[in-house]
């Protein structure tokens, strides 16, 4: 290859933002009636990612407050993708996480008790406050703060998992596409058939560096390159998601196969606390289901404020108790 | 029989007694068996369990490491010890800190195994011993072959302990006949320590300890100063390098006039020295002089032969070392 090919093959610059059209047939475009949030499961739904908000929102004001210990990356902005997952994985199936995990977990287990403990160092901490905010491991959900470690390691529990119908998920960002334990794994799901999906939260800022000046190319034509499928969203709608994403990963199951989704989503906090260098007024205007949502004003005023009463009353539970106990350290 | 079918068959009965083990590494199928042919038979045997993995030592330790999360036991073969480097956030920040960073003990039965060091010309990314970067890592234990160890053994204890082991194979033990002892020599065992003595241990001037890939070296320098110099050494030969347990091995240290712990590593920041520290901290009011190190040259490993040999710890760097420990 020549220096003039390598200039001319350069894709731009947004593709990697913009390439995100899918592998799958055109989901079904009437799904406005889906919005409302009526039935008692988009209620449920709602409830959950106010729950995460609000956690998130906690936590960073008691680090302002000099509260928490180390440091902590909230996922606020990016709590739909958790929430619209959660029905489509089972108890069996294994759920990798990332150092911005604290929505996988609460959608995964709704305790926000115990992961707070796990925060402050309290007694009831999921993982006796050893862990902390990025290394949690509850049954089959289990985080780590090393990016693109976990997904070597997910192939290996789908290859355990593989014919039984359950699957391992791993949750990444944009910015772990960097990692070359990436591809090695996404290579051996293709060639042992592992039921592997990849869950890409493309927030497009990996920590301060944009997806545009740390991506070439695409994520999808990644996974191609490994013949894997890749499905990309955009909705912020959890019913639209999870209709799109439903029979896909039924497919993960039942065909053995892998599959990277890619949620084109929105970091609307810092990395981790304080740290944020885009112009404040950018931040402000990314989009936030939040404040954008179709949901009925009068309950999501309802919800919104029992969510921030229940964090509240979490909050106060929680930093009232001992500190945790770890038998290696009495 | 040889080291290689020891180990060999170590693994097949793993493999058969375990039906939730598995093999994973680079060119370990049938009919290659592994560029050191310890792995032959065993994908025929084991078809489902033995798996090839393209070249990828991050991903097929992390997919190993995933197995053992799920409960699985799984063994893997980094083609040379020296690719290990690679799979080093696999083993460190992920297999071993799982063991306990999640506040309560995560059974992890995985065997990360590397044939390791030089003597052979491999040059110097092919003849490594990097036995001490893995010193010291929290719920990573270190093993290393040994002619003297049966491998059934070994390999039974570090998937017992259900904690995250690199086994560290000499190259040059492959071939090497298991138990083969001069005549001279007899030999007992101190817990999984093998002790190599000539007549009473009680009487021995200088006390080696050395790992398996360097127990012959030492055995040579053994023979050699007794025939010329009447001067007796006896050998410990460990089994697990860390973490190490010296305490039932002090009476025994406590006796000697000196003490050399001898390594292939290069210089600096060796196992030696940690072991040195251990035995300094409960016989310092006793010991007649400080225990004497001897290791590889501070260097990388050349490829020419002659050059090679003078990087590499030798029969008669050991030698040299007892006597000045002695002088």
């Amino acid at each position: 290859m020549t220096a003039t090919d390598l200039h001319t093959d350069v894709p731009t610059v947004d593709a990697a933002r913009t390439d995100l059209h899918s592998d799958a047939p055109a989901a079904d475009a009437a799904r406005a009636e889906l919005h409302a949030p009526t039935t008692e499961v988009a209620r449920a739904d709602l409830d959950l990612l106010l729950l995460i908000r609000h956690f998130e929102l906690a936590l960073l004001d008691l680090f302002g407050r000099g509260e928490l210990n180390g440091t902590t990356h909230t996922c606020l902005g990016q709590e739909y993708v958790p929430v619209a997952l959660t029905p489509l994985l089972g108890p069996d199936d294994y759920v990798f996480s990332n150092h911005r995990g604290h929505g996988h977990y609460l959608a995964r287990f709704e305790d926000p008790e115990g992961l707070l403990a796990e925060i402050m160092g309290r007694e009831g901490a999921v993982c006796s406050g050893v862990g902390g905010s990025q290394h949690i491991l509850r049954d089959r959900y289990l985080s780590t703060g090393v990016q693109g470690e976990s997904l070597p390691v997910g192939a290996g529990a789908a290859l355990h998992l593989r014919g039984s119908g359950a699957l391992a998920c791993v949750y990444i960002g944009d910015g772990t596409w960097g990692e070359g334990s990436v591809y090695e794994a996404l290579n051996l799901a293709s060639l042992w058939r592992l039921p592997l999906l990849v869950i890409v939260e493309n927030n497009g800022i990996a920590q301060s560096t944009p997806t545009t000046r740390q991506l070439a190319g695409t994520i999808r034509d990644r996974a191609h390159a490994f013949g894997i499928r890749h499905h990309g969203v955009t909705s912020t709608d959890i019913s639209e998601i999870r209709s799109q994403l439903a029979p896909l990963i039924e497919s993960v199951r039942t065909d053995s196969r892998p599959l990277v989704i890619e949620f084109e989503t929105h970091r609307l906090g810092p990395h981790s606390k304080g740290d944020d260098t885009r112009p404040p007024d950018q931040v402000r205007n990314l989009p936030d289901w939040y404040r954008q949502s179709g949901w009925n004003p009068i309950e999501f005023a309802q919800a919104d404020q029992a969510a921030r009463t229940r964090v509240d009353q979490v909050v106060r539970d929680v930093a009232a108790r001992p500190l945790s106990r770890w038998p290696a350290c009495e | 029989m040889r080291v290689a079918e020891n180990l060999n068959s170590a693994l097949g009965d793993l493999l058969e007694q375990d039906p939730k083990a598995y093999l994973l590494g680079e060119d370990i199928l049938d009919p290659y068996g592994g560029a050191f042919k310890i792995t032959r038979g065993l994908s025929t045997r084991f078809p489902d369990r033995v798996l090839g993995t393209p070249i990828s030592e991050s991903g097929l330790t992390g997919v190993a490491a995933g197995l053992a999360l799920c409960g699985d036991t799984a063994i893997v073969e980094i083609m040379f010890g020296d690719f290990v480097t690679l799979a080093f956030d696999q083993i460190v920040n992920f297999a071993a800190k799982s063991v306990s960073m999640y506040g309560s003990r995560v059974p992890m039965r995985l065997v990360v195994r590397c044939p390791t060091g030089g003597g052979r010309g491999y040059g110097p990314t092919h003849s490594q011993s990097l036995q001490k970067h893995f010193i010291g890592v929290p719920g990573l234990a270190v093993y290393e072959m040994s002619a003297l160890h049966d491998n059934r053994t070994v390999l039974s204890a570090m998937v017992k302990a259900a904690q995250p082991c690199v086994f560290f194979e000499d190259k040059v033990l492959y071939t090497r006949r298991m138990h083969d002892l001069d005549g001279l020599f007899q030999r007992d065992t101190i817990g999984d320590v093998a002790h190599v003595f000539i007549d009473d241990p009680a009487t021995a001037d200088c006390v080696i300890i050395a790992p398996g890939g360097v127990a012959d070296r030492a055995l040579g320098a053994m023979r050699q100063i007794f025939l010329d110099r009447e001067i007796t050494c006896c050998l410990l030969v460990p089994s697990r390098l860390y973490p190490f347990d010296v305490e039932p091995l002090l009476p025994t240290l406590s006796a000697a006039k000196a003490i050399v712990i001898a390594e292939e590593s290069t210089a600096g920041g060796t196992w030696g020295a940690e072991i040195a520290h251990q035995i300094h901290q409960h016989l310092w009011q006793t010991l007649r002089r400080p225990v004497t190190l001897a290791h590889s040259t501070d260097s990388v490993i050349p490829t020419a032969a002659h050059l090679e040999q003078r990087v590499l710890l030798q029969e008669s760097t050991i030698h040299t070392a007892i006597l000045a420990a002695l002088s």
